[in-house]
């Protein structure tokens, strides 16, 4: 034990450059993959059946290829099409449209989730589909999105430990740099997991008040 | 001002409407009566291009209803709607629902917008609820808002969808009183509904409809009080003598 706390002050700041990383790709595939998700979800409801057709067989490739070919394709095979990628932006750049798949049904299972009345109700005040979005369905939907997408972001942030795979320093290649050249596994992995148990917490508060709050009504 | 030549309507296999050939005059009111699935809503649902028709056509105030035309935006804030289950926007206030149009579809400036969005929940009997969200409502109280959203947009005419069906017998009259001083206000009405007393007393016009057909129609005291076919009258005696 006391060799764990020796262990863990001196990784401790390497690591928490690893952290800074993490943080930094998992808000960024977030947004990314919140905004790609709304476009494919619209489309899915936009009534509109060419747009709905190209969301639901996006959404079906996206989430029928896995996160680190994604990732791999976009760093290792782009350069060959000509668009060469930081790895921090590949990586970015993969896990939001990974994820933007499972954003969009999560999204679209909102929006269907509001009753047909209120868009009959906006309808016959005169709203066009936008307007009907904009301050009918989605102010209403987000209540029910919201777990969810919690429980999306969790999972968002221990993935972004697949960035490793593509050479960003995150927590998780921090950590194993770190372990093999010290040989020091069972205090850098202890070390690594607690961090990220650490900044996923608050976010499960967050989707247990997020749960609490959709309950109400 | 609203009118319907031979409006034919199918849901799928089952025809709903079969010919409504129909109009309403300015500052009239309207019940629309008869058995369940007998087309009634059908009917209100077509005129402000809620449902398509598949033949025939609907114009209000000459102009033609089509919902997949822009212009159907025209014909939906001249002719307000008021639904059952009252549809008021919950996550919003009493007067925000009721600002709503006002606010975003018609961009009235905010302030006379509110200024007239208080003035019509006072005329509901419902100025102290302005700040109240639907949920905390009773039906009656929602319905009224509802009543004062589609005031709001200054329509032409309001067509009400069984107003009062979903209420607790005791709310009612509130509803139906409110509606009472709209129609003694000129205000044109077309009414689905149940409520055969309100019919009688309120109505100039009543139109009895079954299996997707005007069975029969003429002023209403003399419709509801001697009505001539056998269907209207074998209804009118289940409706007002249940027992």
């Amino acid at each position: 034990m006391k060799g764990f706390w020796h262990d863990a002050a001196e990784f401790f700041p390497i690591l928490m450059s690893g952290v800074a990383l993490t943080i930094v790709v998992t808000i960024g595939s977030l947004l990314l993959s919140t905004v790609l998700g709304l476009i494919w979800a619209m489309m899915r409801v936009s009534g509109i059946k060419a747009l709905s057709m190209l969301s639901a067989s996006l959404i079906n490739v996206i989430r029928g290829i896995p996160i680190i070919v994604l990732l791999f394709y976009l760093y290792f095979v782009m350069p060959d099409l000509g668009v060469t990628l930081s790895a921090l932006q590949a990586a970015i750049l993969g896990l939001g449209i990974a994820y933007s798949a499972y954003q969009a049904e999560n999204f679209r299972a909102g929006i269907e989730a509001i009753d047909k009345g209120q868009i009959e109700a906006a309808q016959s005040i005169g709203m066009g589909w936008w307007l009907t979005m904009r301050r009918v369905v989605l102010p209403q939907a987000v209540r029910i999105v919201l777990p969810p997408y919690g429980n999306v972001m969790i999972m968002m942030l221990k993935d972004s430990s697949q960035a490793s795979t593509i050479t960003v320093a995150e927590l998780a290649l921090q950590g194993k740099l770190i372990a093999s050249s010290t040989f020091k596994n069972t205090s850098v992995f202890t070390l690594v997991a607690l961090m990220y148990l650490t900044m996923s917490i608050p976010l499960i508060l967050l989707v247990r008040h997020f749960e609490k709050r959709a309950g109400k009504r | 001002m609203i009118e319907l030549k031979d409006i034919h309507k199918s849901f799928g296999k089952v025809e709903v409407l079969k010919g409504i050939t129909a109009s309403v005059e300015k500052g009239e009111v309207v019940c629309i009566v008869g058995p369940s699935g007998s087309g009634k809503s059908t009917i209100l649902r077509c005129i402000n291009g809620l449902e398509s028709y598949d033949r025939g056509e609907i114009s209000v105030e000459g102009l033609k209803v089509d919902r997949d035309a822009p212009s159907i935006v025209k014909v939906r804030t001249q002719v307000s709607m008021v639904f059952q289950r009252f549809n008021l926007f919950p996550h919003r206030t009493a007067l925000e629902n009721v600002i709503e149009g006002p606010l975003f579809v018609k961009k009235e400036p905010r302030a006379q917008a509110l200024e007239r969005g208080r003035a019509l929940l006072a005329q509901v009997g419902l100025a102290e609820k302005a700040d109240a969200h639907p949920p905390q409502l009773s039906g009656g109280q929602q319905q009224r808002v509802a009543i004062a959203r589609a005031l709001a947009m200054q329509p032409k005419a309001i067509l009400f969808d069984e107003p009062t069906s979903a209420l607790d017998p005791e709310l009612v009259g509130d509803v139906l009183g409110v509606m009472r001083k709209l129609a003694d206000d000129g205000m044109t009405m077309v009414v689905v509904t149940h409520e055969m007393g309100f019919a009688r007393d309120v109505a100039d016009r009543v139109l009895f409809i079954d299996g997707g057909v005007i069975v029969e129609q003429g002023p209403a005291k003399a419709l509801l009080n001697q009505p001539q076919h056998p269907r209207t009258q074998d209804f009118l005696r289940r409706v007002l003598h249940p027992l």
